[in-house]
């Protein structure tokens, strides 16, 4: 024994780690952690109520900017449904021809940003509003069909966007006997930015609330930190490293933030089952196919990691702010 | 194994805490540090745990010379030397076994050993069957003698002990000295701090008097060959 301390004693660096194989070590190492991980686990568990506390407030903080994006998501679904029926009206000049309008179908079929052309002529216009509109008699008193030729036309794929539409709607009105060229992609260009103000809204909010939850489990693991100090003090004094001491702290963080992740999923669920019928109903009302997006499985599992990562987070900035101030230096008295 | 060359320490400006201290303790001996209630002695042992830096001098504890030692390394010094507290800094949470498997839990022992070394450091202090009790429930004495357990159960090849038997009874305070004798018969150098007088000159070894941050002997009371009784 006298040899192995004199061995040890001139290189005191190496502690256990000449004595242990590398394969040992790590054995230990994960050992260490589990141990670790779940004496935490178990400490929560030992103060239900205060830890439930710091979940709820966790999960609503959550739960609030995940649940605007789900409808911002849901928003989006609407409007992205909508431009892909967006169709181009136009109006040929009352006294075009026929087979001009003919032609401006073929000339238009051609173009590679159109998908699809319909023609509408005149006397089929004239029967399709006389059978809508109930104004049979009165248009009866005209002498002549007051209704040009009408062209729908369906953009290609690629050139549905805001920007695509637009070019296009020009290129037609720049076309010889085209005299008003429709698209109704006003309400939709208003909804694509409410939604796009919305989704910046909803950033800044989502990092405000993490901010936030890193704040609420920084205090809450310094508290706990207060609660430890003479295990800290002792840990040091026997040589335990910065990371040793830490260890524990950083998995209460995460596992404070299991939960707080776990009740904002909760939250999300039930507000979604409490929602889903009237917006049905409302979707109905407005023959739309609206529906809330879900969370789903890995938006879940998401959500939860994310959850933990704050939860470490935030148990980081607590143990870097007060872990390090602990030394024993005032253990031994006078 | 422990040595000081022209150490000073000052607090603040004015207090001085120690002044060109000088000794060299060899490996194995077992040496008393003594002197008036803020003489220094904690402030010595501070120095060689590295709780506190010198502000001229050098300290070298197993040959490395704490002065230049980065702070990361500080826990792997500490390992090396076991401590033994006045007050114990016992863990009032755990169980004996559990406060004298931290330093082993510490440097990442395999969890097999840890239970043979807990239990050969609770032997050696006599305390074996009591591993599963809250240091609470136990005397003043015996949560002394876990404290030592602690410093021990790593086998660190330096010990420091400060005040241990302060507020032990005089029988109890022999006890654990001659605890200490016994670590220090198979290698472990030993500096203890104490005001005990009479048990100082009772265990017959060097002793290092401090004086106002000054070290006023250092030589032997009497012969340091004879090992306590």
């Amino acid at each position: 024994m006298g040899a192995d301390n004199r061995r040890r004693a001139e290189s005191p660096r190496g502690a256990g780690r000449q004595v242990m194989p590398w394969r040992e070590q790590v054995r230990s190492y994960l050992q260490h952690h589990r141990k670790v991980a779940t004496d935490s686990a178990r400490r929560l568990w030992r103060a239900p109520v205060s830890a439930l506390m710091t979940w709820t407030v966790m999960g609503v903080a959550l739960a609030l900017p995940v649940a605007l994006l789900l409808l911002l998501l849901s928003l989006q679904g609407v409007s992205s449904g909508w431009e892909s029926s967006a169709r181009i009206t136009a109006y040929l000049a009352l006294e075009t021809s026929e087979s001009a309008a003919r032609e401006l179908v073929a000339e238009l079929r051609a173009d590679s940003r159109v998908a699809e052309v319909d023609l509408i002529d005149r006397d089929q216009a004239l029967a399709e509003f006389r059978a809508s509109s109930g104004l049979t008699d009165a248009l009866d008193f005209l002498d002549e069909n007051p209704l040009p030729h009408t062209l729908l036309i369906t953009p290609e794929e690629r050139s549905r966007s805001a920007a695509g539409v637009q070019t296009l709607v020009t290129y037609v009105e720049g076309l010889p006997g085209v005299e008003r060229v429709q698209v109704d992609l006003g309400w939709l260009q208003r909804l694509n930015a409410i939604t796009e103000l919305l989704t910046r809204a909803t950033w800044a909010l989502a990092v405000l609330l993490g901010a936030a939850v890193v704040l609420v489990i920084g205090n809450t693991v310094r508290l706990a930190i207060e609660n430890r100090r003479d295990e800290i003090v002792v840990a040091k004094l026997v040589g335990g490293t910065d990371a040793f001491v830490r260890r524990p702290f950083l998995y209460t963080g995460a596992w404070y933030g299991l939960g707080g992740g776990l009740v904002a999923w909760v939250l999300l669920q039930v507000s979604l089952w409490w929602l889903g019928g009237p917006v049905e109903r409302l979707a109905g009302l407005y023959q739309s196919r609206f529906t809330l997006a879900g969370l789903g499985i890995d938006g879940g599992l998401a959500l939860i990691i994310m959850a933990m990562v704050l939860g470490w987070l935030g148990a980081w900035v607590a143990v870097k702010r007060h872990l390090d101030d602990i030394e024993p230096g005032d253990t031994a008295g006078g | 194994m422990i040595e000081f060359r022209q150490v000073t320490k000052r607090y603040d400006s004015d207090h001085t805490a120690l002044a060109q201290v000088n000794f060299l303790i060899h490996r194995g001996e077992m040496v008393f540090l003594t002197g008036h209630s803020g003489a220094g002695k904690s402030t010595l042992l501070k120095l060689i745990m590295v709780m506190e830096r010198p502000t001229a001098g050098e300290v070298i504890v197993g040959g490395q010379r704490l002065n230049q030692l980065p702070r990361r390394q500080i826990p792997y010094l500490r390992r090396h030397i076991g401590v033994v507290f006045q007050n114990h800094q016992l863990l009032f949470d755990r169980t004996v076994f559990d406060n004298v498997a931290m330093p082993l839990e510490v440097m990442g022992v395999p969890h097999r050993d840890i239970g043979r070394r807990v239990r050969a450091a609770l032997d050696k202090v006599g305390l074996l069957r009591k591993e599963k009790m809250n240091p609470m429930q136990l005397s003043g004495g015996e949560q002394q003698r876990v404290g030592i357990a602690r410093a021990v159960v790593n086998k660190p090849p330096v010990l420091l002990a400060d005040e241990p038997t302060g507020n032990l009874d005089p029988e109890l305070s022999a006890d654990i000295m001659n605890l200490f004798a016994r670590f220090s018969q198979v290698g472990v150098t030993v500096l203890i701090a104490s005001h005990d007088i009479a048990l100082v000159k009772a265990m017959d070894r060097r002793v290092l008097t401090l004086d106002h941050g000054r070290l006023v002997t250092s030589a032997p009371v009497s012969s340091g060959a004879s090992h306590g009784r």
